[in-house]
């Protein structure tokens, strides 16, 4: 079974781990994944913040075209920001009739319709409900032993989705560990990074709250976090500087995308999961792991 | 009585259009003050009113206060709030509604949508994303150099790493898509 693939702008350059990563395992794996020909930016939470109608069509060009070129296949994101509005935008269109004719009139300026049949999932959820463990598990050849990861999901991810609990998914964490790895208890799991906020003038609310994540998972004993999401991934790692120097610490966490860890322990390469381009180092922890 | 005190709060406060509305306006008269969403909020501290407040003062007929507030701009959109709500409002898009309403009144905190104009402005040219030109427009129109040169380190070792966009990339249909988004301003967002 195919899927159509929808990388998201973040994985062209500044989380490029991410969308090479997602391919080396979607290839090692067996999963069949066809990119969205000439893909827009999903708006996310600026482009919502603004305008309600532009960001449903923005998101309606996607599935329209999603569901031309594959009819049939779900459409499958790894961000949880591209996710979360492709999934809004899906159930509001099938509920609300008014802003389907809207959208859908928007749609034909450019000759384009979508008639709702896509479905929108996110590739976590995909590996652990389509794939499975077995299926993951048979392909396991370095099994991540006592490698301490835990588990972030962020927020959008099972909210308000409900793909996953919204207070405690466990996704994440199942995965990991069909892999090898020690799962670190981690309630903060589905916490916020604080999300665009970062960049803004409300940095300060941001720092915070990933200070939180770090120092707890700090605190339980994990030796890396693991994330699902390229806005959390930057937050949390390329962030770890500034949120040291505002709070007085020395957090040095490595931090990578979940696809990297399943890479690794499907005996996969350096550079085809994209190791490397992390700003805190992740060389040192998983040497061990890799052949 | 107290309903219909919010009822017609609501209808005058004109919010948003179609089923949205309905259902905004449905939400503020079923909230039942419990301060579930501001308990659940990890930015509620930094607000100038907390979520209960907001649904407070709008029955009071303070729109004007919440629309001139930081609260919109302070949400992170975790959804805490939406999922907890025991009586199923949907606070996290009633807060992006707020902040619509806020912009097109021209009543928000100085400032606070520049980011997301930016973001848009680079969207709706290119049909992507594009990092770079989104933060130096954004230094720009807040007048703050300084925050882009603060930002430097920052971006060298991105860059060392190989993952600064220095370009913009473009998608094929960008035509198509300005297009699309000019037609959807002349009718009209709501």
């Amino acid at each position: 079974m195919a899927y159509t693939y929808y990388p998201g702008c973040s994985q062209e350059v500044s989380t490029k781990a991410y969308n090479l990563s997602t391919w080396a395992v979607a290839g090692a794996l067996g999963l069949e994944l066809v990119e969205l020909d000439d893909w827009n930016c999903c708006g996310t939470s600026p482009s919502y913040s603004l305008r309600s109608l532009s960001t449903f069509a923005l998101n309606a060009r996607n599935l329209g075209l999603a569901e031309r070129h594959s009819p049939g296949c779900d459409l499958v994101t790894i961000c949880n920001g591209c996710f979360g509005i492709m999934d809004k935008t899906n159930r509001r269109l099938a509920e609300d009739a008014e802003l389907r004719e809207r959208v859908g009139e928007a749609l034909a300026v450019i000759d384009l319709e979508y008639r709702g049949s896509v479905r929108v999932r996110h590739l976590l959820e995909v590996l652990v409900n389509d794939l499975g463990q077995e299926t993951i598990q048979e392909k396991v050849t370095h099994p991540l032993e006592g490698l301490q990861v835990a588990p972030y999901l962020g927020c959008a991810f099972s909210r308000p989705s409900g793909i996953d609990d919204a207070e405690f998914p466990t996704a994440l964490g199942d995965l990991l560990s069909w892999i090898g790895a020690d799962v670190v208890d981690y309630p903060l799991r589905a916490s916020c990074c604080g999300g665009i906020l970062m960049m803004s003038d409300k940095k300060e609310v941001a720092l915070k709250l990933v200070h939180n994540l770090l120092a707890d998972a700090v605190r339980r004993g994990a030796s890396c976090l693991a994330t699902a999401c390229p806005l959390c991934h930057l937050n949390v790692e390329a962030y770890q500087g500034q949120v040291n120097a505002r709070f007085g610490t020395d957090f040095s966490l490595p931090v990578l995308f979940f696809t990297q860890l399943l890479g690794v322990s499907l005996g996969l390469g350096r550079e085809e999961l994209g190791l490397g381009t992390e700003l805190v180092s992740a060389a040192a922890l998983l040497a061990p792991h890799m052949t | 009585m107290a309903t219909e005190v919010a009822d017609s709060v609501v209808r005058e406060s004109d919010l948003g259009f179609g089923e949205e509305a309905i259902r905004h306006r449905k939400e503020l008269l079923e909230c039942i003050q419990c301060g579930t969403c501001s308990a659940s909020c990890p930015t509620a501290y930094a607000m100038d009113y907390t979520p209960r407040k907001i649904i407070a003062a709008l029955r009071a007929d303070q729109l004007e206060r919440v629309l001139r507030s930081n609260t919109p701009w302070l949400c992170a959109s975790c959804y805490y709030c939406t999922v907890r709500c025991p009586a199923g409002i949907q606070f996290t898009d009633f807060m992006y509604l707020l902040k619509r309403m806020a912009v097109e009144r021209g009543l928000h905190p100085p400032g606070s949508p520049a980011l997301y104009q930016a973001f848009v402005n680079t969207v709706d040219r290119y049909g992507r994303s594009a990092e770079t030109e989104l933060m130096i427009r954004y230094f720009l129109s807040t007048l703050n150099p300084l925050g882009l040169i603060k930002l430097a380190p920052f971006g060298l070792k991105m860059l060392l790493r190989g993952r600064f966009p220095l370009l913009p990339r473009r998608i094929k249909g960008r035509r198509n898509l300005a297009r699309m988004l000019e037609y959807i301003e002349e009718k009209g967002e709501a």
